[in-house]
Protein backbone atom coordinates (compact mmCIF):
# COMPACT_ATOMS: atom_id res chain seq x y z
CA UNK A 1 0.00 0.00 0.00
CA UNK A 2 1.92 2.94 -1.08
CA UNK A 3 0.80 6.01 1.12
CA UNK A 4 0.47 9.60 -0.38
CA UNK A 5 0.14 12.16 1.57
CA UNK A 6 -1.92 15.55 0.92
CA UNK A 7 -1.35 19.52 0.92
CA UNK A 8 -3.56 19.36 3.08
CA UNK A 9 -2.68 16.41 5.82
CA UNK A 10 0.91 18.21 6.22
CA UNK A 11 -0.35 21.95 6.65
CA UNK A 12 -2.22 19.92 9.40
CA UNK A 13 0.73 18.71 10.82
CA UNK A 14 2.41 21.35 10.69
CA UNK A 15 -0.13 23.08 12.90
CA UNK A 16 -0.16 20.02 14.81
CA UNK A 17 3.94 19.84 15.54
CA UNK A 18 4.03 23.82 15.68
CA UNK A 19 6.74 23.86 13.12
CA UNK A 20 6.92 26.65 9.94
CA UNK A 21 7.12 24.93 6.85
CA UNK A 22 8.61 26.07 3.59
CA UNK A 23 7.47 24.94 0.28
CA UNK A 24 10.03 22.75 0.04
CA UNK A 25 10.16 21.68 3.64
CA UNK A 26 6.31 20.53 3.17
CA UNK A 27 7.74 18.34 -0.10
CA UNK A 28 10.06 16.57 1.37
CA UNK A 29 8.06 16.04 4.39
CA UNK A 30 5.79 14.59 2.34
CA UNK A 31 7.80 12.14 0.63
CA UNK A 32 9.61 11.07 3.90
CA UNK A 33 6.04 10.70 5.71
CA UNK A 34 4.68 8.65 3.11
CA UNK A 35 7.37 6.41 3.08
CA UNK A 36 7.73 5.46 7.13
CA UNK A 37 4.10 5.00 6.69
CA UNK A 38 4.60 2.48 3.77
CA UNK A 39 7.13 0.85 6.08
CA UNK A 40 5.06 1.24 8.98
CA UNK A 41 2.20 -0.41 7.12
CA UNK A 42 3.73 -3.17 7.89
CA UNK A 43 2.08 -3.99 11.59
CA UNK A 44 -1.44 -4.42 9.56
CA UNK A 45 -0.15 -7.73 8.48
CA UNK A 46 -0.49 -8.98 12.22
CA UNK A 47 -3.83 -9.79 13.63
CA UNK A 48 -3.85 -7.86 17.06
CA UNK A 49 -7.81 -8.65 17.42
CA UNK A 50 -8.36 -9.11 21.44
CA UNK A 51 -4.58 -7.87 21.63
CA UNK A 52 -4.09 -4.73 24.91
CA UNK A 53 -2.40 -2.12 23.99
CA UNK A 54 0.64 -1.93 25.73
CA UNK A 55 2.09 1.28 26.98
CA UNK A 56 4.10 -0.06 30.08
CA UNK A 57 6.48 -3.06 30.40
CA UNK A 58 5.38 -3.06 34.27
CA UNK A 59 2.24 -2.00 35.26
CA UNK A 60 2.42 1.35 36.31
CA UNK A 61 0.15 3.71 38.28
CA UNK A 62 -0.24 7.07 39.53
CA UNK A 63 2.66 7.83 42.14
CA UNK A 64 1.27 10.45 44.79
CA UNK A 65 3.25 12.46 47.38
CA UNK A 66 2.01 14.95 50.14
CA UNK A 67 3.01 18.44 48.12
CA UNK A 68 5.60 19.44 50.50
CA UNK A 69 8.19 21.76 49.28
CA UNK A 70 11.82 19.83 49.37
CA UNK A 71 13.89 21.67 47.47
CA UNK A 72 15.07 25.90 47.58
CA UNK A 73 14.05 28.23 45.80
CA UNK A 74 15.27 28.44 42.25
CA UNK A 75 13.27 31.01 40.84
CA UNK A 76 16.57 33.41 39.79
CA UNK A 77 18.54 30.55 38.08
CA UNK A 78 15.41 29.41 36.32
CA UNK A 79 14.55 32.76 35.01
CA UNK A 80 17.98 33.32 34.03
CA UNK A 81 17.61 30.85 31.47
CA UNK A 82 14.75 32.84 29.90
CA UNK A 83 14.60 34.60 26.24
CA UNK A 84 13.46 37.68 28.02
CA UNK A 85 11.60 38.37 31.28
CA UNK A 86 10.62 41.01 33.51
CA UNK A 87 12.01 40.69 37.08
CA UNK A 88 9.74 37.32 38.53
CA UNK A 89 8.41 36.75 34.84
CA UNK A 90 8.74 35.51 31.56
CA UNK A 91 8.26 38.12 28.40
CA UNK A 92 6.04 36.53 25.78
CA UNK A 93 4.47 38.38 22.43
CA UNK A 94 1.34 40.01 23.43
CA UNK A 95 -1.98 37.69 23.24
CA UNK A 96 -4.96 39.94 24.11
CA UNK A 97 -5.61 43.08 22.93
CA UNK B 1 52.56 3.10 35.76
CA UNK B 2 50.42 3.80 32.50
CA UNK B 3 47.24 5.55 34.19
CA UNK B 4 45.37 5.46 30.85
CA UNK B 5 45.42 1.87 30.89
CA UNK B 6 43.87 1.43 33.92
CA UNK B 7 40.18 0.70 33.83
CA UNK B 8 37.52 2.91 35.81
CA UNK B 9 37.84 0.00 38.76
CA UNK B 10 41.53 -0.07 38.89
CA UNK B 11 42.01 3.78 38.83
CA UNK B 12 40.33 3.74 41.58
CA UNK B 13 41.97 1.35 43.70
CA UNK B 14 44.94 2.83 42.82
CA UNK B 15 43.73 6.31 44.30
CA UNK B 16 42.77 4.64 47.33
CA UNK B 17 46.23 3.16 47.69
CA UNK B 18 47.79 6.65 47.26
CA UNK B 19 49.97 5.19 44.36
CA UNK B 20 48.37 8.34 42.52
CA UNK B 21 45.85 11.05 42.92
CA UNK B 22 42.37 11.93 41.14
CA UNK B 23 43.76 15.17 39.93
CA UNK B 24 46.86 12.86 38.20
CA UNK B 25 44.08 10.86 36.85
CA UNK B 26 42.19 14.32 35.33
CA UNK B 27 45.33 15.65 34.38
CA UNK B 28 46.12 12.31 32.22
CA UNK B 29 42.39 12.52 30.51
CA UNK B 30 42.92 16.33 29.93
CA UNK B 31 46.04 15.63 27.94
CA UNK B 32 44.06 13.38 25.97
CA UNK B 33 41.49 16.10 25.27
CA UNK B 34 44.02 17.88 24.16
CA UNK B 35 45.15 15.85 21.68
CA UNK B 36 42.50 13.97 20.06
CA UNK B 37 39.77 16.78 20.32
CA UNK B 38 40.31 18.80 17.51
CA UNK B 39 39.85 15.45 14.97
CA UNK B 40 37.23 13.53 16.92
CA UNK B 41 35.17 16.19 18.88
CA UNK B 42 33.66 13.85 21.58
CA UNK B 43 32.46 16.57 23.86
CA UNK B 44 30.13 19.49 23.31
CA UNK B 45 31.41 20.77 26.38
CA UNK B 46 34.46 20.47 28.73
CA UNK B 47 35.58 23.03 31.71
CA UNK B 48 39.39 22.45 32.22
CA UNK B 49 39.61 24.61 35.50
CA UNK B 50 36.32 23.24 37.06
CA UNK B 51 37.53 19.23 36.24
CA UNK B 52 40.61 19.79 37.76
CA UNK B 53 39.29 22.08 40.47
CA UNK B 54 36.53 19.14 41.50
CA UNK B 55 39.52 16.61 41.11
CA UNK B 56 41.40 18.63 43.94
CA UNK B 57 38.49 18.52 45.92
CA UNK B 58 37.29 14.93 45.91
CA UNK B 59 40.95 13.83 46.29
CA UNK B 60 41.09 15.63 49.72
CA UNK B 61 38.06 13.58 50.65
CA UNK B 62 39.42 10.36 49.99
CA UNK B 63 42.42 11.28 51.55
CA UNK B 64 40.09 12.58 54.85
CA UNK B 65 38.50 8.73 54.10
CA UNK B 66 35.12 10.55 53.59
CA UNK B 67 35.09 9.48 49.82
CA UNK B 68 35.63 5.26 49.99
CA UNK B 69 33.60 3.56 47.00
CA UNK B 70 34.66 2.07 43.95
CA UNK B 71 34.83 4.60 41.83
CA UNK B 72 35.87 7.61 44.09
CA UNK B 73 38.51 9.87 42.24
CA UNK B 74 37.71 8.42 38.58
CA UNK B 75 37.00 11.08 35.61
CA UNK B 76 33.53 10.53 33.73
CA UNK B 77 31.80 11.90 31.20
CA UNK B 78 28.20 12.63 30.98
CA UNK B 79 26.24 12.73 27.48
CA UNK B 80 24.74 16.07 26.82
CA UNK B 81 21.22 15.05 27.50
CA UNK B 82 21.71 14.63 31.41
CA UNK B 83 21.11 17.58 33.25
CA UNK B 84 23.89 19.30 35.19
CA UNK B 85 23.93 21.95 37.57
CA UNK B 86 25.29 24.49 36.53
CA UNK B 87 26.67 23.36 33.04
CA UNK B 88 25.58 23.76 29.81
CA UNK B 89 23.03 21.38 28.34
CA UNK B 90 22.50 21.72 25.16
CA UNK B 91 21.13 17.85 23.49
CA UNK B 92 23.27 18.37 20.83
CA UNK B 93 20.54 20.82 19.71
CA UNK B 94 20.62 24.86 18.44
CA UNK B 95 17.78 25.01 20.60
CA UNK B 96 19.12 24.31 23.73
CA UNK B 97 22.37 25.83 23.21
CA UNK B 98 22.36 28.35 26.16
CA UNK B 99 20.16 26.29 28.83
CA UNK B 100 21.92 26.19 32.21
CA UNK B 101 20.16 23.58 33.66
CA UNK B 102 19.42 24.56 37.94
CA UNK B 103 19.43 20.64 38.93
CA UNK B 104 21.87 17.82 38.33
CA UNK B 105 19.87 14.21 37.06
CA UNK B 106 19.54 11.68 39.63
CA UNK B 107 22.23 9.38 37.48
CA UNK B 108 24.68 12.04 37.92
CA UNK B 109 24.08 13.00 41.33
CA UNK B 110 24.63 9.09 42.33
CA UNK B 111 27.89 9.40 40.32
CA UNK B 112 28.92 12.68 42.20
CA UNK B 113 28.06 10.90 45.46
CA UNK B 114 30.12 7.98 44.99
CA UNK B 115 33.24 10.64 44.19
CA UNK B 116 33.55 9.82 40.63
CA UNK B 117 34.26 13.33 39.09
CA UNK B 118 32.96 15.13 35.70
CA UNK B 119 35.02 16.00 32.46
CA UNK B 120 31.95 17.75 30.45
CA UNK B 121 29.66 16.37 28.14
CA UNK B 122 29.46 14.08 25.35
CA UNK B 123 28.38 15.22 21.79
CA UNK B 124 25.06 12.92 20.88
CA UNK B 125 22.63 12.80 17.97
CA UNK B 126 20.19 15.67 18.62
CA UNK B 127 17.88 14.79 21.07
CA UNK B 128 19.11 10.92 20.95
CA UNK B 129 17.44 10.75 17.60
CA UNK B 130 19.73 9.19 15.04
CA UNK B 131 22.34 6.12 15.10
CA UNK B 132 25.56 7.92 14.08
CA UNK B 133 26.37 11.09 15.74
CA UNK B 134 25.70 13.04 12.98
CA UNK B 135 22.87 14.75 13.52
CA UNK B 136 24.46 16.76 16.33
CA UNK B 137 24.58 20.96 16.09
CA UNK B 138 27.51 20.95 17.11
CA UNK B 139 29.35 18.40 14.82
CA UNK B 140 29.87 15.41 14.26
CA UNK B 141 32.00 12.92 16.28
CA UNK B 142 34.21 10.61 14.70
CA UNK B 143 35.36 7.08 15.09
CA UNK B 144 38.60 6.21 17.17
CA UNK B 145 39.36 3.36 15.15
CA UNK B 146 38.76 5.31 12.09
CA UNK B 147 38.19 8.65 11.49
CA UNK B 148 36.30 8.49 8.04
CA UNK B 149 33.69 6.14 9.87
CA UNK B 150 30.81 7.59 12.63
CA UNK B 151 31.09 6.12 15.85
CA UNK B 152 27.63 4.79 16.02
CA UNK B 153 24.99 6.88 17.71
CA UNK B 154 23.14 8.64 19.50
CA UNK B 155 25.77 8.27 22.49
CA UNK B 156 28.40 8.54 19.94
CA UNK B 157 30.56 11.09 21.76
CA UNK B 158 30.03 9.06 25.01
CA UNK B 159 31.41 5.64 23.40
CA UNK B 160 34.42 7.57 21.68
CA UNK B 161 35.64 9.40 24.73
CA UNK B 162 36.09 5.87 26.41
CA UNK B 163 37.74 4.28 23.29
CA UNK B 164 40.05 7.51 22.98
CA UNK B 165 40.73 7.83 26.99
CA UNK B 166 39.50 11.45 26.78
CA UNK B 167 37.67 9.85 30.33
CA UNK B 168 37.71 6.45 32.43
CA UNK B 169 33.98 6.10 31.38
CA UNK B 170 30.57 7.43 30.63
CA UNK B 171 27.03 7.84 30.51
CA UNK B 172 24.65 7.45 27.69
CA UNK B 173 21.06 6.96 27.25
CA UNK B 174 18.86 3.85 25.04
CA UNK B 175 16.34 4.24 23.73
CA UNK B 176 16.66 2.37 20.50
CA UNK B 177 20.34 0.88 21.08
CA UNK B 178 21.64 4.33 21.79
CA UNK B 179 24.03 2.62 24.27
CA UNK B 180 24.68 -0.53 22.70
CA UNK B 181 25.35 0.34 19.18
CA UNK B 182 27.80 3.03 19.59
CA UNK B 183 29.56 0.64 21.97
CA UNK B 184 29.89 -2.16 19.44
CA UNK B 185 31.30 0.51 16.82
CA UNK B 186 33.83 1.74 19.21
CA UNK B 187 35.16 -1.74 20.68
CA UNK B 188 34.23 -0.98 24.51
CA UNK B 189 31.28 -2.26 26.40
CA UNK B 190 28.06 -0.77 27.13
CA UNK B 191 25.05 -1.79 29.12
CA UNK B 192 21.13 -0.63 28.76
CA UNK B 193 19.25 -1.58 31.76
CA UNK B 194 15.73 -2.60 32.61
CA UNK B 195 13.35 -0.09 32.46
CA UNK B 196 12.98 1.87 35.59
CA UNK B 197 16.16 0.38 37.07
CA UNK B 198 18.30 3.91 37.03
CA UNK B 199 16.07 7.16 37.24
CA UNK B 200 15.49 9.31 34.17
CA UNK B 201 15.21 12.41 36.62
CA UNK B 202 16.70 15.12 34.74
CA UNK B 203 17.12 13.21 31.47
CA UNK B 204 15.59 15.19 28.85
CA UNK B 205 13.13 12.91 27.26
CA UNK B 206 13.24 11.74 23.65
CA UNK B 207 10.50 8.14 24.24
CA UNK B 208 9.93 8.61 27.71
CA UNK B 209 8.83 4.68 27.73
CA UNK B 210 11.91 3.39 26.24
CA UNK B 211 14.47 5.89 27.38
CA UNK B 212 17.23 4.22 30.39
CA UNK B 213 20.53 5.71 30.98
CA UNK B 214 23.76 2.84 31.33
CA UNK B 215 27.54 2.85 31.33
CA UNK B 216 30.01 2.89 28.40
CA UNK B 217 32.85 1.72 29.76
CA UNK B 218 36.50 -0.27 29.29
CA UNK B 219 35.31 -3.55 30.52
CA UNK B 220 32.78 -6.15 32.13
CA UNK B 221 33.48 -5.02 35.63
CA UNK B 222 33.55 -1.62 35.55
CA UNK B 223 30.41 -1.77 34.03
CA UNK B 224 28.60 -4.10 37.03
CA UNK B 225 30.05 -1.77 39.53
CA UNK B 226 29.13 1.71 37.32
CA UNK B 227 25.54 0.13 37.36
CA UNK B 228 25.29 -0.57 41.10
CA UNK B 229 25.75 3.26 41.75
CA UNK B 230 24.07 4.61 39.37
CA UNK B 231 20.98 2.33 40.12
CA UNK B 232 18.42 3.79 42.40
CA UNK B 233 14.58 4.24 43.36
CA UNK B 234 13.80 7.47 42.84
CA UNK B 235 10.23 8.83 43.94
CA UNK B 236 10.65 11.82 41.34
CA UNK B 237 10.77 9.43 38.51
CA UNK B 238 6.86 7.86 38.50
CA UNK B 239 8.79 5.07 36.64
CA UNK B 240 11.53 4.21 38.98
CA UNK B 241 11.40 0.24 40.10
CA UNK B 242 12.20 -0.05 43.86
CA UNK B 243 14.78 -2.91 43.30
CA UNK B 244 16.70 -4.35 46.24
CA UNK B 245 18.66 -6.45 43.57
CA UNK B 246 21.35 -4.21 42.59
CA UNK B 247 24.51 -5.71 43.96
CA UNK B 248 25.52 -6.50 40.38
CA UNK B 249 28.87 -6.71 41.05
CA UNK B 250 28.00 -10.29 42.82
CA UNK B 251 27.32 -11.49 39.12
CA UNK B 252 30.77 -10.62 38.13
CA UNK B 253 31.64 -15.10 38.39
CA UNK B 254 33.59 -16.67 35.84
CA UNK B 255 31.20 -19.96 35.28
CA UNK B 256 28.77 -20.25 32.95
CA UNK B 257 28.33 -24.10 33.41
CA UNK B 258 24.65 -24.99 32.79
CA UNK B 259 23.49 -21.46 31.89
CA UNK B 260 21.20 -21.98 28.71
CA UNK B 261 21.81 -19.77 26.14
CA UNK B 262 18.87 -19.16 23.39
CA UNK B 263 20.10 -18.04 19.70
CA UNK B 264 17.74 -16.82 17.69
CA UNK B 265 18.48 -17.79 14.03
CA UNK B 266 15.85 -14.75 13.29
CA UNK B 267 19.04 -12.54 14.53
CA UNK B 268 21.22 -13.95 12.17
CA UNK B 269 19.95 -14.36 8.40
CA UNK B 270 19.40 -12.02 5.38
CA UNK B 271 21.17 -8.01 6.28
CA UNK B 272 23.93 -9.94 8.95
CA UNK B 273 27.71 -9.03 7.52
CA UNK B 274 28.98 -12.64 7.17
CA UNK B 275 32.30 -11.26 9.53
CA UNK B 276 29.93 -9.86 11.53
CA UNK B 277 28.18 -13.39 12.39
CA UNK B 278 31.27 -15.36 12.14
CA UNK B 279 32.69 -13.31 15.59
CA UNK B 280 29.51 -13.34 16.99
CA UNK B 281 29.05 -17.03 16.54
CA UNK B 282 32.95 -17.48 17.67
CA UNK B 283 32.47 -15.78 20.97
CA UNK B 284 28.96 -17.85 21.48
CA UNK B 285 31.62 -21.72 20.78
CA UNK B 286 33.85 -19.65 23.58
CA UNK B 287 30.57 -19.86 26.35
CA UNK B 288 29.79 -23.14 25.09
CA UNK B 289 33.21 -24.38 25.65
CA UNK B 290 33.05 -23.21 28.82
CA UNK B 291 30.13 -24.98 29.50
CA UNK B 292 27.19 -23.26 29.11
CA UNK B 293 24.01 -25.21 26.59
CA UNK B 294 23.40 -23.39 23.60
CA UNK B 295 19.92 -23.62 21.95
CA UNK B 296 19.03 -22.04 18.06
CA UNK B 297 15.36 -20.66 18.35
CA UNK B 298 12.96 -18.84 16.54
CA UNK B 299 12.22 -15.69 17.96
CA UNK B 300 8.97 -14.11 16.28
CA UNK B 301 7.94 -10.69 15.19
CA UNK B 302 11.45 -9.34 14.65
CA UNK B 303 10.81 -7.63 11.59
CA UNK B 304 7.92 -6.05 13.10
CA UNK B 305 10.29 -4.13 15.96
CA UNK B 306 11.87 -1.41 13.68
CA UNK B 307 7.74 -0.18 12.82
CA UNK B 308 6.75 -0.20 15.74
CA UNK B 309 9.38 1.22 17.40
CA UNK B 310 9.54 4.09 15.31
CA UNK B 311 5.39 4.99 15.50
CA UNK B 312 6.35 5.06 19.65
CA UNK B 313 9.08 6.44 19.82
CA UNK B 314 7.75 9.30 17.52
CA UNK B 315 4.31 9.88 19.38
CA UNK B 316 6.17 9.88 22.29
CA UNK B 317 8.92 12.41 21.30
CA UNK B 318 6.07 14.81 19.41
CA UNK B 319 4.53 15.39 22.61
CA UNK B 320 7.81 15.49 24.50
CA UNK B 321 9.21 18.14 22.71
CA UNK B 322 6.45 20.15 22.84
CA UNK B 323 8.15 22.21 25.79
CA UNK B 324 10.66 23.51 23.70
CA UNK B 325 8.76 26.80 22.68
CA UNK B 326 10.87 29.74 22.92
CA UNK B 327 9.52 31.21 26.58
CA UNK B 328 11.05 29.84 29.75
CA UNK B 329 14.63 28.49 28.29
CA UNK B 330 16.96 28.13 25.17
CA UNK B 331 16.99 29.68 22.03
CA UNK B 332 14.10 32.11 20.83
CA UNK B 333 13.55 33.79 17.37
CA UNK B 334 14.51 36.90 16.45
CA UNK B 335 11.79 38.08 14.33
CA UNK B 336 8.12 36.85 14.92
CA UNK B 337 4.54 38.22 14.61
CA UNK B 338 2.86 37.24 18.16
CA UNK B 339 2.95 34.38 20.07
CA UNK B 340 2.08 31.18 17.70
CA UNK B 341 4.32 32.93 15.09
CA UNK B 342 6.74 32.78 17.82
CA UNK B 343 6.62 29.39 18.43
CA UNK B 344 6.81 28.00 14.79
CA UNK B 345 9.74 30.43 14.27
CA UNK B 346 11.44 29.12 16.90
CA UNK B 347 11.07 25.73 16.64
CA UNK B 348 11.69 25.74 13.21
CA UNK B 349 14.69 27.59 13.00
CA UNK B 350 15.70 25.48 16.61
CA UNK B 351 15.70 22.00 15.39
CA UNK B 352 17.53 19.99 12.92
CA UNK B 353 15.52 17.83 9.92
CA UNK B 354 15.72 14.66 11.52
CA UNK B 355 14.34 16.10 14.99
CA UNK B 356 11.63 17.86 12.63
CA UNK B 357 11.04 14.24 10.75
CA UNK B 358 10.14 12.69 14.02
CA UNK B 359 8.10 15.12 15.51
CA UNK B 360 5.87 15.70 12.46
CA UNK B 361 5.26 11.83 11.61
CA UNK B 362 4.80 11.61 15.59
CA UNK B 363 2.14 14.51 15.72
CA UNK B 364 0.38 12.12 12.45
CA UNK B 365 0.39 9.14 13.92
CA UNK B 366 -1.18 10.59 17.11
CA UNK B 367 -3.94 13.08 15.62
CA UNK B 368 -7.57 12.33 15.40
CA UNK B 369 -8.43 9.51 12.82
CA UNK B 370 -5.11 8.20 12.89
CA UNK B 371 -4.18 7.10 16.43
CA UNK B 372 -6.13 3.64 16.29
CA UNK B 373 -4.53 2.64 12.97
CA UNK B 374 -0.67 3.62 13.92
CA UNK B 375 -0.45 4.80 17.34
CA UNK B 376 -3.15 1.64 19.18
CA UNK B 377 -2.33 -0.77 16.59
CA UNK B 378 1.88 -0.20 17.69
CA UNK B 379 0.91 -0.56 21.41
CA UNK B 380 -0.30 -3.57 20.49
CA UNK B 381 2.23 -5.22 18.16
CA UNK B 382 4.61 -4.02 21.05
CA UNK B 383 2.52 -6.20 23.54
CA UNK B 384 3.18 -9.49 21.22
CA UNK B 385 6.98 -8.89 20.79
CA UNK B 386 6.88 -8.58 24.78
CA UNK B 387 5.01 -12.07 24.86
CA UNK B 388 7.52 -13.35 22.18
CA UNK B 389 10.23 -12.74 24.86
CA UNK B 390 8.50 -14.08 27.70
CA UNK B 391 8.22 -17.53 25.44
CA UNK B 392 12.00 -17.31 25.19
CA UNK B 393 13.11 -16.21 28.95
CA UNK B 394 11.20 -19.40 29.71
CA UNK B 395 13.23 -21.58 28.11
CA UNK B 396 16.69 -19.59 28.12
CA UNK B 397 18.61 -17.42 30.79
CA UNK B 398 20.28 -15.54 28.07
CA UNK B 399 19.76 -14.51 24.40
CA UNK B 400 22.74 -13.99 22.37
CA UNK B 401 23.10 -12.26 18.90
CA UNK B 402 25.03 -9.18 16.98
CA UNK B 403 24.22 -5.55 18.39
CA UNK B 404 24.46 -4.42 14.71
CA UNK B 405 24.28 -5.72 10.92
CA UNK B 406 27.60 -3.98 10.09
CA UNK B 407 30.77 -2.36 11.94
CA UNK B 408 30.70 1.49 11.77
CA UNK B 409 30.04 2.94 8.75
CA UNK B 410 31.70 5.85 6.96
CA UNK B 411 30.66 8.87 7.34
CA UNK B 412 28.06 10.88 5.26
CA UNK B 413 26.44 6.86 4.15
CA UNK B 414 23.79 6.83 6.35
CA UNK B 415 21.73 10.00 6.59
CA UNK B 416 20.29 10.20 2.84
CA UNK B 417 18.50 7.28 3.28
CA UNK B 418 16.90 7.67 6.70
CA UNK B 419 14.58 4.48 6.38
CA UNK B 420 18.54 2.39 6.01
CA UNK B 421 19.61 4.40 8.83
CA UNK B 422 16.57 2.97 11.19
CA UNK B 423 17.19 -0.46 9.94
CA UNK B 424 20.66 -0.77 11.21
CA UNK B 425 18.98 -0.89 14.91
CA UNK B 426 17.26 -3.84 14.37
CA UNK B 427 18.75 -5.72 17.05
CA UNK B 428 18.97 -4.10 19.41
CA UNK B 429 15.44 -1.94 19.48
CA UNK B 430 12.91 -4.69 20.35
CA UNK B 431 15.22 -4.37 23.34
CA UNK B 432 13.47 -0.95 24.43
CA UNK B 433 10.17 -1.86 23.42
CA UNK B 434 9.92 -5.03 26.04
CA UNK B 435 12.16 -3.17 28.72
CA UNK B 436 14.81 -6.00 28.50
CA UNK B 437 18.70 -5.11 29.88
CA UNK B 438 21.71 -5.99 27.02
CA UNK B 439 25.03 -5.05 26.80
CA UNK B 440 27.16 -4.79 24.51
CA UNK B 441 30.96 -6.33 24.38
CA UNK B 442 33.17 -6.52 22.03
CA UNK B 443 34.22 -9.87 20.41
CA UNK B 444 36.38 -9.06 17.57
CA UNK B 445 37.66 -7.24 14.55
CA UNK B 446 36.45 -7.26 10.79
CA UNK B 447 38.64 -7.37 7.98
CA UNK B 448 38.93 -3.69 8.16
CA UNK B 449 40.44 -3.68 11.97
CA UNK B 450 36.81 -2.55 13.06
CA UNK B 451 35.11 -3.70 15.95
CA UNK B 452 32.22 -6.38 16.56
CA UNK B 453 30.50 -6.13 19.17
CA UNK B 454 28.02 -9.36 20.93
CA UNK B 455 25.04 -8.58 22.15
CA UNK B 456 23.54 -10.60 25.53
CA UNK B 457 20.01 -9.68 26.20
CA UNK B 458 18.56 -10.77 29.50
CA UNK B 459 14.92 -11.14 30.80
CA UNK B 460 13.69 -7.85 33.12
CA UNK B 461 15.74 -7.65 36.03
CA UNK B 462 18.04 -10.25 35.48
CA UNK B 463 21.18 -7.62 34.48
CA UNK B 464 23.12 -10.60 36.54
CA UNK B 465 22.65 -13.19 34.44
CA UNK B 466 24.16 -10.67 31.37
CA UNK B 467 27.05 -9.31 33.54
CA UNK B 468 27.80 -13.32 34.10
CA UNK B 469 27.62 -14.57 30.50
CA UNK B 470 30.07 -11.28 29.54
CA UNK B 471 32.19 -11.48 32.41
CA UNK B 472 32.74 -15.50 31.58
CA UNK B 473 33.55 -14.60 27.96
CA UNK B 474 35.86 -11.53 28.29
CA UNK B 475 38.24 -13.46 31.46
CA UNK B 476 38.39 -16.37 28.26
CA UNK B 477 39.07 -13.14 25.66
CA UNK B 478 41.40 -11.62 27.74
CA UNK B 479 42.21 -7.84 27.28
CA UNK B 480 40.92 -6.73 23.35
CA UNK B 481 42.69 -4.95 21.13
CA UNK B 482 42.75 -0.98 21.32
CA UNK B 483 42.62 1.53 18.29
CA UNK B 484 45.40 2.83 16.57
CA UNK B 485 44.70 6.70 17.26
CA UNK B 486 45.93 9.02 14.58
CA UNK B 487 45.89 12.70 14.96
CA UNK B 488 44.41 14.64 12.39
Amino acid sequence: MANVISDETIEYVGILAKLELSDEDKENAKKDMADMLDYIDKLSELDTDGVEPMSHVFSVSNVMREDEVTNGDGSESTLKNAPERHENGFIVPKTVE
Amino acid sequence: MNLLNMTATELANAIKEGKTTAVEAMQAVIAQIEKYESTYNCYVTFDKEAALENAAKVQAKIEANELTGPLAGVPVAIKDNMCTKGVLTTCSSKILGNFVPEFSSEAVINLEKAGAVMIGKTNMDEFAMGSTTETSAYGITRNPWNSNCVPGGSSGGSAAAVALSECYFALGSDTGGSIRQPASYCGVVGLKPTYGTVSRYGLIAYGSSLDQIGPLCKDVTDCATILEIISSHDRKDSTSLDRKDTDFTSALVDDVKGMKIGIPSTYFGEGLNPEVKKAVMDAVEVLKSKGAIVEEFDLELVDYAIPTYYTIAAAEASSNLERFDGVKYGFRAENFEGLHDMYKKTRSEGFGPEVKRRIMLGSFVLSSGYYDAYYLKALKVKALIKKAFDNAFAKYDVIIGPVAPTTAPGIGESLSDPIKMYLSDVYTISLNLAGLPGISIPCGLDSKGMPIGMQIIGDCYKEKNIIRAAYAYEQARGKFAEPDIKEA
